[in-house]
């Protein structure tokens, strides 16, 4: 390999890290000052993006101008600026108090909104932007042809570091932002405009996620998958920096520039492991980042959102219990619909039961739980397709694979907790769903794979509805038992508490990676069945907007109750299975209901329920 | 027959030493304070010996088992209780549920994964709190409490694990003065009874006076006297940087209201 290819090649690591720190630092800013983990980023930074695209080729109309360029892109970056303060004073403001499980969703409901305005506004195909006048040309280095528009980006990103610490260590606002970073109590004490110092944040965060979209118009096209590729890099990176540290965004933002361009030589496919694995190992060595600092406890100790004292099903639970099992078991009365309908949502309960085992009794709030749901089924898959085994080993195969990789990811999980152990999982999920839609061979890739079908006397649909519903029941009957069993007493005591139940004689870190296994497990179980019911599996059984589904029905069914999560997943899907054949705007209606659930309903269907029982007859 | 012994405990943050040379023993059934103004170490020496802290040097032995640098669980299991300044207790558990999950603990029952939690150890559950005084609260949940409660159901969480040794880091923080007297009387009656040794860090002279059996004297890092609490009442380097004289009066008030 020649010096000036590695040379050239820097140099494009260097670009790409520079355009990734501009985003990034939007992000760490706005954790700092907010504590918010902000998934509406990755929407800020995407419309820029399109909001360049749209502004910029109107302004070269008037003069083909780097000027006039560069006035679009800064002007697309203070529109998406705009819009962080109208997100903010929205809803950012309404939920600044509640548990982080609650903010990550709602954002990510503005999230599916935003992706459903892009395409009613923009259209469904991808618009390439303008080149930038006066830096379409390549400049020679040793020989090597290098774009002189990449060269400039190389300049851009220590240029708003620059700007930043001026603003930093220079303004009043900047003053107020690194002490809210750092005691945002004691500013509040000091009597500061919370409020106004809140909007600022925001119209700051956004408007650098917007001038990185922005920036990125003469390289890539503005598309509608622009949001989530971005958003999980720009956490990786304030991640290893350090969640609030600019600096840290800079040199992390630096390391995975580098190390992309790199690995990109060395394994070509997996270099988004490579940065992910990147990252576990910084988190294992030093929890908080590189230049993070410890989340300062709590001065008080308050009651956790989740699963409080489980107590035996009353009468009327029991009865609402087995109506809904005598009501499943009789839907091949119905029609084949309605046990379609059955079957899955059969499944989808067992894998947000799982999930609200990790959540609502040990306090693990996991972003990625469909990692280890679309890893059953790619276990169980690939031993039918792939090794020609039949179905009844390939789903004992199906939780074993879902467990085995909850073991392995959950390793570095548990030692993590609250917002960096939610990063964590999400990474670990992309791991997984980059490893699956990148490795073609085996997977299939983006296709996936068809022909997962049943044993020939599980072939019909009713035959599998009741096999699932044996094995779905009997596994959120173990799990649920497993809740009201020492194991799930000491994962509750963790949560509450770490320290007491260390000095109690609990391994603590032990107790939840096991707790995480059994969770995957379960998951993977699930996962097994949903690829027989379907006889197919794809890579988005592993991705986000199906961790987030998960993340839904449990918010729906209520976290603070043991079986609420059966309820979510039923009402999750049914209302899906409804409304998504009828608009065209599911997501902007799911993201809306979220939202709408965290703001007045964040107690779930089972909270709805306990209130109704206790209302005096 | 020495219970607990530190040896010249050292711990360094950055250029602070919040603990220099810090050596003392404790026997079973004896009660010792260690007193001091904010920031002389008390909590840093307190953490070294309950494994919260590793100790930059020195060492730490529980009846002759050297336990340095052990974690909490480790040292929890050999027999040491330990209440923290600000009482950790589960608070989504009952206060039974919280004591249950304690003997659940020590008995080494966390990973059954199909008994019934709530049927475990009543008895003995029922038994811990009855000594703390709070079995009438026992299926109220311990988030409902008044503080004074909450530091005895956290004491009967630490008598769970049948220890030898009760480490408690200010346990009478945070409490109106009645019922500071009663929970201290409670921990000596409890130690003198059952032969456990109780080491505490403690800012009210009035516990300290009334019922330490030795107590020691940390200031910035390092111990300035130790004896009987009438030998260091009288030390007048004591006095000058730490009690004063008023606080001396009220230490010999405390020690004749305690003992007559």
């Amino acid at each position: 390999m020649e010096w000036s290819f590695l040379l050239v090649q820097a140099l494009s690591g260097l670009a790409s890290a520079s355009s990734l720190f501009v985003i990034a630092s939007g992000l760490t800013i706005v954790f700092g000052v907010t504590r918010i983990v902000n998934f509406a980023h990755g929407s800020f930074y995407m419309l820029g993006a399109y909001l360049a695209v749209t502004i910029v080729p109107w302004l070269l109309e008037f003069d083909r101008s780097p000027t006039l360029f560069f006035a679009g892109v800064l002007a697309s970056a203070l529109a998406v600026g705009a819009l962080g303060v109208v997100m903010e004073v929205l809803l950012l403001r309404r939920i600044y108090r509640v548990p982080e499980l609650f903010q990550l969703l709602a954002t990510f409901g503005v999230v599916l909104i935003v992706q459903d305005l892009v395409l009613l506004v923009w259209g469904p195909v991808d618009i390439p932007g303008p080149r930038a006048p006066g830096l379409r040309h390549g400049v020679y280095i040793l020989d090597q042809r290098f774009p002189a528009y990449e060269l400039f980006l190389i300049f851009v990103g220590p240029t708003v570091l620059a700007l930043l610490w001026l603003l930093m260590h220079r303004t009043r606002f900047g003053v107020l932002i690194r002490a809210a970073t750092q005691d945002r109590e004691m500013v509040g004490a000091l009597g500061v405009n919370q409020a106004m110092l809140f909007t600022g944040t925001l119209f700051l965060g956004a408007a650098l996620a917007g001038l990185g979209g922005a920036l990125q118009i003469p390289r890539v096209s503005a598309s509608a998958q622009m949001d989530l590729s971005i958003i999980t890099e720009a956490f990786v990176v304030t991640v290893i920096g350090g969640m609030g540290s600019v600096p840290g965004a800079f040199v992390a933002a630096l390391l995975i520039g580098l190390l992309q361009a790199f690995g990109v030589l060395v394994f070509p496919k997996i270099t988004l492991v490579l940065v992910f694995l990147l990252m576990a190992a910084v988190l294992v060595v030093k929890p908080w980042g590189l230049f993070g600092k410890p989340e300062a406890a709590a001065g008080r100790a308050v009651l956790p959102e989740g699963i409080l004292d489980p107590r035996p099903l009353d009468l009327a639970g029991k009865v609402l219990a087995g109506v809904a099992l005598l009501a499943l078991l009789a839907l091949p009365l119905v029609d084949a619909y309605a046990v379609k309908v059955g079957t899955e949502v059969l499944i989808l309960a067992l894998a947000a039961f799982s999930l609200n085992f990790l959540v609502g009794n040990g306090g693990i709030v996991s972003f990625g739980h469909a990692a280890y749901f679309g890893l059953g089924a790619y276990g169980a898959g690939l031993l039918v397709t792939k090794a020609g085994l039949p179905m009844e080993p390939a789903l004992v195969a199906a939780p074993i694979v879902g467990g085995a990789f909850a073991a392995l990811f959950g390793f570095f999980v548990v030692r993590l907790s609250g917002i960096y152990l939610a990063m964590l999982t999400l990474a670990f999920a992309q791991i997984a769903y980059a490893v699956v839609f990148q490795w073609v061979e085996v997977t299939g890739g983006d296709n996936g794979l068809v022909g997962v079908w049943p044993s020939r006397w599980a072939a019909s649909r009713e035959v599998y509805h009741y096999l699932t519903a044996a094995l779905t029941v009997a596994a959120i009957i173990f799990l649920r038992r497993v809740i009201h069993a020492p194991f799930g007493a000491t994962l509750r005591a963790a949560r509450d508490s770490a320290q007491r139940a260390d000095a109690i004689g609990v391994d603590v870190r032990t107790h939840r990676w096991l707790g995480f296994t059994l969770a995957g497990a379960a998951a993977g179980l699930a996962g097994g069945l949903y690829a027989f019911s379907k006889g197919s599996i794809d890579p988005t059984l592993l991705g986000i907007p199906l961790s987030v589904d998960f993340l839904s029905m449990i918010l729906l069914g209520g976290i603070q109750s043991v079986l609420g999560p059966v309820a979510g997943a039923a009402a999750f899907h049914a209302v899906k299975d409804f409304f998504m054949p009828l608009t065209d705007h599911w997501r902007l209606f799911l993201g809306l209901s979220i939202i709408a659930m965290v703001l007045v309903f964040p107690r779930g269907l089972a909270g709805a329920w306990a209130s109704l029982r206790r209302r005096p007859a | 027959m020495t219970l607990l012994a530190a040896e010249g405990l050292t711990k360094r943050f950055g250029g602070v030493l919040a603990a220099k040379d810090v050596t003392f023993a404790l026997n079973a059934g004896e009660m010792l304070a260690i007193i001091g103004p904010n920031g002389a170490g008390k909590s840093t020496t307190f953490n070294m010996v309950g494994g919260q802290l590793k100790p930059d040097g020195g060492r730490v032995t529980l009846a002759g088992q050297e336990v340095t640098g052990m974690p909490p669980r480790e040292v929890c299991r050999l027999g040491v209780g330990r209440t923290f300044q600000v009482a950790q207790t589960f608070l989504s558990f009952t206060v039974l549920g919280n004591v249950q999950m304690a003997l659940i603990a020590h008995h080494g029952q966390t990973r059954k994964l199909l008994a019934d939690a709530a049927a475990m150890h009543r008895d003995a559950a029922l038994a811990l709190l009855d000594r703390v005084g709070m079995a009438a609260q026992a299926d109220r949940p311990v988030g409902e409490l008044a503080y004074g409660d909450v530091k005895r159901v956290e004491l009967a969480i630490a008598l769970a694990a049948a220890p030898r040794l009760l480490l408690m880091d200010e346990p009478t923080a945070g409490m109106a003065p009645a019922e500071r007297a009663a929970l201290m009387a409670l921990v000596a009656g409890i130690a003198r009874s059952e032969g456990i040794g109780v080491l505490f860090t403690e800012h009210d002279m009035d516990a300290v006076f009334a019922h330490a059996d030795r107590i020691l004297v940390l200031v910035r890092g390092e111990i300035i006297a130790r004896g009987t609490p009438e030998e260091v009442r009288a030390d007048p380097e004591v006095q000058r940087v730490y009690l004063g004289h008023s606080g001396t009066r009220a230490a010999a008030r405390a020690r004749r209201a305690a003992h007559g």
